[in-house]
């Protein structure tokens, strides 16, 4: 009796998962099938010139609009620009911007694509759209002498988000110098409408000079080979989208990234701090998947984010193999403004003390900072330990050289900030220091946390601070520390 | 007999030496060597003794051959043989005007016109062998191109903005005692078409396999062959009729 209906139950089962497989399968493959022929039948009606915009801003939604004749415009520029502050590069551009103009376009629409090649360039290039069904993605049809322009046409079968680039060799480096950029492909309808739209591109740079050497910096073919950049940025250089630069948003409102990677080599790891992505295009294409905290975004390809911002602040933009973000630029901010909402997030309710058992600091009070030796160190002595102290406390924001982040973290090298007033330093290190200050000309608007050091520790930082990168070698006595100590702390002007 | 023959040579030599534009030309021994690309299996092409320009054709120097030839004088310049930019930076037919140095490099002319050119003095374009064999020395050697610096120098090129505008001979003189073959413009040659680049420069890598496989890090061939193959990229890219503000050209003699 048990056997039959064991039988029966095994055969049920297979047969209906059987059945399911051979169905998904089926209808799946017979749906995009219909789909790639479907658009290819789409007929256009009408003709316009696209729009093309520089980035981080992108063109108006197609919404419900019927395919189309698309004239594209791209001119490539060969032009001198700047990588970080100071630092002078030759970039190779699609409409004088790295990342390259962005193209928004709709599936079944007829692209008619000319690209130009300013008479003014040395090199030669094409174009290779990774949207294109066909040979080289255009690239075959492309190659344009400087002072020339070729036409090519195609039809968009597939909707989604596509990386573009110059295929001239060598190509690697025609990528390197910034000729990448992303056209849209919108499907039937457009996407669901946002409130705010933005186009952010990762490219890693190879320079003969390292990160932050001043002057012209020619392209280093070996580095890159290594896959060793110098610079990794957001937006063709270091601060293109933080700052002034920084990309916005109200409080409840939906934001999308329009998120590419130029390469040449790296694989990004695009994370928001403080965000998670309620969306995720993965890589471009139909696929969403929600609730994401770092989508890998592949050179060469995209990947199309969205979230709502519930807090006001501002979200830092990052590659999260993450020394890429401090050391080398991969940097970005998002500044949200409107009102708090606690719940969400409280900010810091209450600051105390933490005591290990048996834990060997047993004098953290702040009240039993006094310095515990009685010996006092020589100026040279100070910046020994000083120096050992910044590596493990300071360096991590204002980096090894004190030279910063520009737009998140201020230099220490040769700051003016720190020049003008040891007291209004010891403070910073004691007390924490928020709210927009301005060094060397430059404004910051980030916070530093307090840090729990003893009088003789900060004596010690601080003269090793003052004592380098060409500041102006003031010594900082334990006694001072303690005199700013003694003083009220100043209100924290950032925070609430 | 003899006598006569020397006074024949004599006199022959006496009548190149009036040619002023001889004495600008270096002699080039010749020899073998086995360019980047246009030799079947990588064999030595061999280049016979010939003499070439010390320096690129001028502003100046190109005046005065519109004045002659009106007919390439830049209103007069028939479509077919260069396309709408020829001589777009001058002022007037005969007026390169002045943001154009008499002795920078005449650029924007197509191979026609420079062709031409080269015919008028009783010269012609050197061809891309002749070129790339001269091309690959630095001051003191014939073959430089597996020197790294000298790679260097030669993409170093690419990222100077305008340096079309620039005299001739401000860069070095190199063994065959010929300026400027980098660093300046690029240059047409008599054949700038007869190797083919698709564009699509991943399937032209297919039919040369050592161009772009990955060693571990970039030795002096390598940068050697990235330096050399923007040259055929970029001729690969012209038509004939085709000018650009930073292509120029020189003549050869044989």
């Amino acid at each position: 009796m048990k056997r039959p209906l064991k039988f029966s139950e095994h055969f049920g089962l297979k047969t209906l998962v059987l059945l399911a497989v051979f169905c998904i399968t089926s209808c799946g493959k017979k749906e995009e099938e219909h789909d790639a022929k479907y658009y290819e039948k789409i007929k256009v009606e009408g003709q316009k010139e696209a729009e093309l915009t520089a980035p981080p801003l992108v063109p108006k939604p197609v919404g419900d609009r019927p395919a189309m004749k698309l004239v594209v415009n791209m001119e490539i520029k060969e032009q001198e620009g700047e990588m970080a502050d100071g630092v002078k590069y030759t970039y190779w551009t699609f409409g004088g911007s790295v990342p390259g103009s962005f193209i928004r376009t709709r599936v079944g629409d007829e692209v008619e694509f000319h690209l130009k090649n300013h008479p003014d360039n040395k090199m030669p290039h094409n174009i290779d759209l990774h949207a294109v069904t066909g040979p080289g993605g255009g690239a075959t049809s492309s190659l344009v002498a400087p002072g020339h322009e070729k036409v090519f046409n195609f039809k968009t079968l597939n909707p989604g988000l596509y990386v573009y680039h110059c295929a001239t060799a060598p190509v690697g480096m025609h990528i390197a110098n910034g000729m990448y950029g992303l056209i849209l492909v919108e499907p039937e309808g457009g996407l669901p409408p946002v409130d705010k739209e933005y186009y952010i591109m990762q490219g890693d740079f190879y320079t003969k000079g390292a990160y932050g050497e001043q002057g012209k910096q020619p392209f280093d073919m070996n580095k890159a080979i290594k896959e060793e950049p110098d610079y990794v940025v957001f937006n063709g250089k270091v601060g293109a989208v933080a700052g002034d630069k920084a990309i916005t948003a109200k409080v409840g409102e939906t934001v999308r990234i329009f998120m590419g990677n130029g390469g040449p080599n790296l694989v990004s790891s695009f994370h928001v701090i403080g965000e998670i992505f309620d969306k995720v295009h993965i890589e471009g294409g139909e696929m969403i998947n929600k609730n994401v905290q770092t989508t890998l975004i592949p050179a060469g390809g995209s990947a199309i984010v969205e979230f709502k911002v519930d807090v006001p602040g501002t979200f830092i933009l990052v590659d999260h193999s993450i020394f890429r973000a401090f050391n080398k630029g991969a940097l970005g901010m998002l500044k949200v403004e409107g009102e708090e909402n606690k719940k969400v997030y409280s900010g810091t309710i209450q600051e105390g003390i933490y005591l290990p058992e048996g834990g060997t600091i047993q004098n953290m009070p702040k009240e039993n900072g006094v310095a515990k030796s009685i010996v006092a160190k020589t100026v040279p002595e100070q910046i020994k330990s000083g120096k050992e102290l910044f590596g493990r406390t300071c360096f991590a924001c204002h980096q090894s050289e004190g030279q910063g982040v520009p737009n998140a973290f201020p230099p220490l090298a040769k700051s003016d900030f720190l020049n003008a007033n040891p007291s209004r330093a010891i403070s910073a290190v004691l007390h924490g220091l928020s709210g927009e200050i301005t060094v060397n000309g430059k404004k910051f608007n980030n916070v530093m946390t307090s840090q729990n050091l003893t009088d003789e520790e900060v004596a010690d930082v601080l003269t090793y601070v003052y004592n380098s990168w060409s500041n102006n070698k003031t010594t900082v006595t334990p006694q001072m520390v303690k005199a700013v100590r003694a003083k009220p702390a100043p209100k924290a002007t950032g925070e609430h | 007999m003899i006598s006569r023959i020397k006074t024949a040579i004599f006199f022959l030599l006496f009548i190149s030496s009036l040619c002023a534009q001889d004495v600008n030309m270096a002699a080039i021994d010749g020899g073998t060597f086995v360019p980047l690309y246009g030799a079947t299996n990588k064999k030595p092409v061999k280049v016979a003794p010939f003499k070439l320009d010390v320096y690129p054709v001028t502003y100046e120097q190109y005046l005065a051959f519109v004045k002659k030839y009106p007919e390439y004088s830049r209103s007069k310049m028939k479509g077919l043989f260069a396309d709408k930019s020829y001589l777009s930076q001058w002022k007037s037919d005969f007026d390169f005007g002045k943001n154009n140095l008499s002795n920078a490099p005449i650029t924007n002319v197509s191979w026609f016109a420079a062709k031409k050119y080269c015919e008028c003095q009783g010269k012609r374009l050197p061809t891309m062998d002749e070129w790339e064999f001269v091309a690959m020395a630095d001051e003191k050697r014939v073959d430089a191109r597996t020197k790294e610096e000298f790679n260097k120098y030669i993409m170093s090129w690419y990222e100077k903005p305008n340096a079309y505008a620039n005299p001739i001979g401000k860069t070095f003189k190199n063994y065959w005692g010929v300026y400027d073959m980098h660093g300046l413009v690029w240059e047409w040659t008599a054949d700038f078409n007869s190797i083919f680049l698709s564009g699509e420069s991943r399937k032209d890598k297919a039919t040369d396999k050592n161009l772009f496989c990955g060693s571990g890090s970039v030795n002096a061939t390598d940068l050697m062959n990235y330096a050399a193959f923007m040259r055929y990229a970029f001729r690969g890219s012209l038509k004939a009729n085709y000018t650009t503000r930073n292509l120029g050209f020189r003549c050869a003699k044989d």
